[in-house]
């Protein structure tokens, strides 16, 4: 009998602990709001499932326990109810599959008239890299890395020039416009994660990977880092400041190019 | 196909072999020490991974004691790594693989297919060996200068290898590497030998469609099993070639700490799609024995057929089939090709249908059974709800899109922990309150028993369910410090204290469990054969504990499944695999 209340407590104290629970994902700050819509679906089927499944072995346990005289039925196979069963569940699954197949389509999309950021990750801190006013980030290699030079750009392409490095400070991006956000590693694997924007990626030393998302709130927003990458992983941190297209403009403004930086650098002691 | 039916098939086959009698051992070593017997090697590999497996406990406690506590238990980022690390690793491979494959499949498959032993008891028992050697060669990387790797276990390079990882440069990952291809060595040995003594080594009438579901877990596991490793192996080989020899397999043009490193060329994906062809499919060698066992203890203790037998049998073989083309759903934000995603999102959640057609068989048993709620029925009710648990929000995780914001959480470490951590954990107690009166001749303690069930299903309840909402919440996996971010309220430390008393206390009763197995060795109450009145081959040797050579001098002849209970107009509500009941047997 015991059991038979356990089991009912664990059905009642998980519903209402999804309910009450005061931990739930922070306020959304992109335009992932159906990444948001699939995961409620998903909640939604699969809280049932469990519910019904495990009242149901409750009632069991409870209907069929063992007492003086009682006989179990002999029932080896029903094909009927094998079949349904199978289609019932492949029915439940398609529901969540194909929502998520859509919008991850829209996912691994990006619009046309997204801006590129790149984000350049080194154990433990965020760079970034912005094109200049060509609209092109220039090319670049780690080999011509050097302290003068922190994201190791091309020195002879004409696009890197005016290229914006903001040297592990702050991004700055403005609301409503899509991005798209280029990733490279210097050393080992990171992974730009913002939970406000739902979307995550790693960042793999060797090779460029991506994902875009349209900030819809301005506001601070703390970059974590989801991907082991040594001791310092805890503590690498960065900041997003979504702002208003002129606030975010006059902090471009401010904001060093390649070429001014290769200056400062070269007249420097 | 084999009619599922109560009638016996009186037709017994012809032996095609005679029967041979394992080695016999000629002195005290080669009884209890070099053992070739099975049953012995089962214990020998049980021991050492319950052994192994209290290093891993600790290791969990120590972690958890730094999440639930910052403030009073500090230890640097290297020794919590390190911890995370080597838990993982443990309970993963040395752990859970070793006890279901190396312990059970051991100990259960010559006894419940009607053999003397093992096919070749000599590689079985170097198969120990090698497995003890790499657990010692695992225990050796504590004590080295830099301590264990603190990789992770998935051990992804670059970093693995590199300073900025406790054991990078220093001896850690290499004796991880070795320990695991000692590992993988060992397993081969054993798991041909599992294999072929399902495959050839059957007793006369014993087809394999009357095998119980516990044989067909393990055996299906151990296939997957000698498919799946090799991927780890070649991976560990060319990691540690990369460590050792300056080769580039995984290891692309890097700057390590403003110094440019002697690599080049390699790729960190081709290791993670490595890591996970082994990675994924491994779930699934720990989960089909547990599987298979856990229908073999509902249909014992329910006294009813297990429903559906056939189609159980066809799932175990369609996970086994579908598990080897789902691995990249551990990689959907890894960076590789975001066009897989649609791929193996949808490999995945079919892969929810043959498991969820188990769920409902192990349910459908019950229904109108008559249920003794024995403590190896007691865990085989905790197994389906933290299995269901499990499983249903690996369709979160599953579904691409949907891991996009999960995944890399601590909604993941939720998540696995249920599914692959606590639902065969149940099965492995319920197993061996089911089969500790065969291997020792009595019954473990009743009332610790008890305990031990009671504070283990809700705590490790407590412990795990919560712990997907700070998940979502958006703490990230593998954090060792949370820091003060903005949109964690407060008290998600104060769940995280929860979380760590639950964990103190689960730890504490697995070790009044272990007293328990020592304990009623020599105290229990004495068993007899076949305690459960079960129908199954194992509970019908002439000597319980099973004498070398498991049988007397005539091998068993099997005429039915082996889930003939509570069978219409039968003298007992169960009959044995090997009892002609009703008809007598037709010898050819």
């Amino acid at each position: 009998m015991v059991v038979v209340v356990a089991l009912v407590s664990v059905v009642v104290g998980s519903v209402l602990f999804h309910l009450l629970s005061p931990w739930w994902w922070p306020p959304i700050a992109s335009n992932w709001g159906y990444i948001d819509a699939t995961l409620i679906i998903t909640f939604w089927i699969t809280g049932i499932v469990f519910a019904t499944v495990v009242l149901f072995m409750a009632y069991c346990v409870w209907r069929f326990r063992h007492r003086p005289g009682r006989t179990a039925e002999f029932d080896p196979e029903n094909r009927r109810l094998e079949t349904g069963l199978t289609v019932v569940t492949a029915l439940g699954v398609a529901a969540m599959l194909a929502p998520g197949l859509i919008v991850w389509k829209h996912f691994v999309t990006v619009p046309d008239d997204a801006a590129t950021v790149e984000v350049f990750a080194q154990q433990w801190s965020w760079s970034f890299r912005m094109p200049g006013a060509d609209g092109r980030l220039g090319t670049a290699d780690l080999r011509l890395l050097d302290s003068g030079n922190p994201l190791g750009l091309n020195p002879y392409d004409r696009f890197a020039q005016d290229d914006v490095i903001v040297e592990a400070a702050d991004l700055h991006l403005p609301v409503g416009r899509p991005v798209k956000m280029v990733l490279r590693s210097v050393d080992v694997l990171h992974d730009f994660y913002v939970p406000e924007f739902r979307a995550k990626m790693d960042l793999v030393p060797g090779m460029v990977t991506y994902f875009w998302f349209t900030p819809t709130r301005t506001g601070e927003f703390e970059i974590l880092c989801a991907e082991l990458c040594g001791i310092g992983h805890a503590v690498m941190r960065g900041y997003v400041q979504i702002q208003e297209e002129a606030d975010f403009q006059a902090w471009l403004q401010g904001q060093q190019t390649f070429a001014q930086l290769r200056e400062s650098s070269s007249a420097g002691p | 196909m084999v009619e599922v039916t109560d009638r016996p098939d009186t037709q017994v086959p012809p032996a095609e072999v005679p029967d041979v009698h394992p080695p016999h051992a000629h002195s005290w070593l080669s009884r209890w020490v070099f053992s070739q017997d099975a049953k012995y090697i089962a214990i020998q590999y049980s021991g050492t991974a319950i052994a192994i497996g209290l290093v891993a406990l600790v290791l969990s406690w120590l972690m958890r004691l730094q999440l639930g506590f910052p403030d009073l238990v500090s230890f640097s980022p290297e020794a919590y790594y390190q911890f995370i690390t080597m838990h993982g690793m443990i309970m993963v491979v040395y752990l859970l693989t070793a006890i279901f494959l190396g312990g059970f499949g051991n100990y259960l498959i010559p006894l419940m297919v009607g053999a003397r032993d093992m096919v070749f008891p000599f590689v079985n028992m170097l198969s120990y060996w090698i497995y003890l050697l790499a657990v010692l060669v695992l225990v050796a990387s504590f004590f080295v200068p830099g301590g264990p790797t603190g990789a992770g276990w998935t051990l992804y390079p670059p970093q693995a290898i590199l300073s900025g990882t406790p054991g990078g440069r220093d001896a850690g990952i290499i004796l991880m590497l070795l320990s695991l291809i000692l590992f993988i060595i060992g397993f081969t040995m054993g798991g041909l030998n599992y294999a072929v003594t399902v495959l050839q080594g059957r007793t006369r009438g014993m087809t394999l469609m009357r095998m119980p579901l516990t044989i067909w877990g393990i055996f299906t596991a151990t296939v997957m099993a000698l498919l799946a490793f090799p991927a780890l192996f070649v991976a560990c080989v060319m990691l540690l070639f990369d460590r050792l020899l300056g080769t580039s397999f995984f290891m692309p043009t890097l700057v390590e700490m403003g110094q440019r490193l002697e690599y080049g060329g390699g790729s960190p994906i081709v290791f993670q799609h490595l890591f996970w062809f082994f990675g994924h499919p491994e779930v699934y060698i720990v989960a089909l024995p547990a599987f298979g066992i856990v229908s073999d203890l509902i249909s014992v203790h329910a006294r009813k057929n297990i429903f559906g037998y056939r189609m159980m049998v066809w799932a175990i073989i369609g996970i086994g089939a579908l598990s080897f083309v789902v691995w990249a759903h551990h990689m959907y934000v890894s960076g590789m090709h975001p066009y897989f995603g649609f791929f193996f999102a949808t490999t995945t959640l079919i892969i929810a249908v043959p498991t969820a057609i188990k769920v409902y068989n192990w349910i459908l048993t019950l229904w109108r059974g008559d249920i003794h709620l024995t403590l190896p029925m007691l865990f085989s009710i905790a197994f389906i709800v933290t299995f269901v648990n499990g499983g249903l929000t690996g369709l979160f995780l599953g579904n691409v899109v949907v891991d996009v914001p999960l995944s890399d959480t601590m909604f993941v470490v939720a998540h696995f922990h249920m599914v692959m951590g606590l639902a065969p954990l149940m099965v492995i107690f319920g197993a061996i309150y089911h089969w500790y009166p065969k291997i020792t001749g009595r019954m473990l303690n009743h009332r610790m028993g008890l305990i031990h069930f009671w504070v283990t299903f809700v705590g490790a309840y407590a412990i795990f369910f919560p712990m997907h909402y700070i998940g979502l919440a958006g703490v990230p996996r593998r954090y060792s410090e949370l820091g003060d971010t903005p949109y964690l309220t407060a008290s998600v430390a104060g769940l995280n204290a929860f979380i760590t008393i639950a964990a103190l206390v689960v730890g504490a009763v697995q070790i009044m469990f272990l007293f328990n197995l020592l304990w009623s060795a020599r105290h229990g109450q004495r068993a007899g054969g076949n305690p459960w009145r079960a129908a199954s081959l194992e509970w019908q040797t002439p000597d319980t504990p099973p004498r070398h050579g498991n049988w007397s001098d005539e091998l068993p002849v099997v005429y039915r499944w082996a889930y003939d209970y509570s069978v219409p107009g039968a003298p007992e509500d169960f009959i044995a695999q090997n009892d002609p009941w009703p008809a007598r047997p037709v010898q050819p």
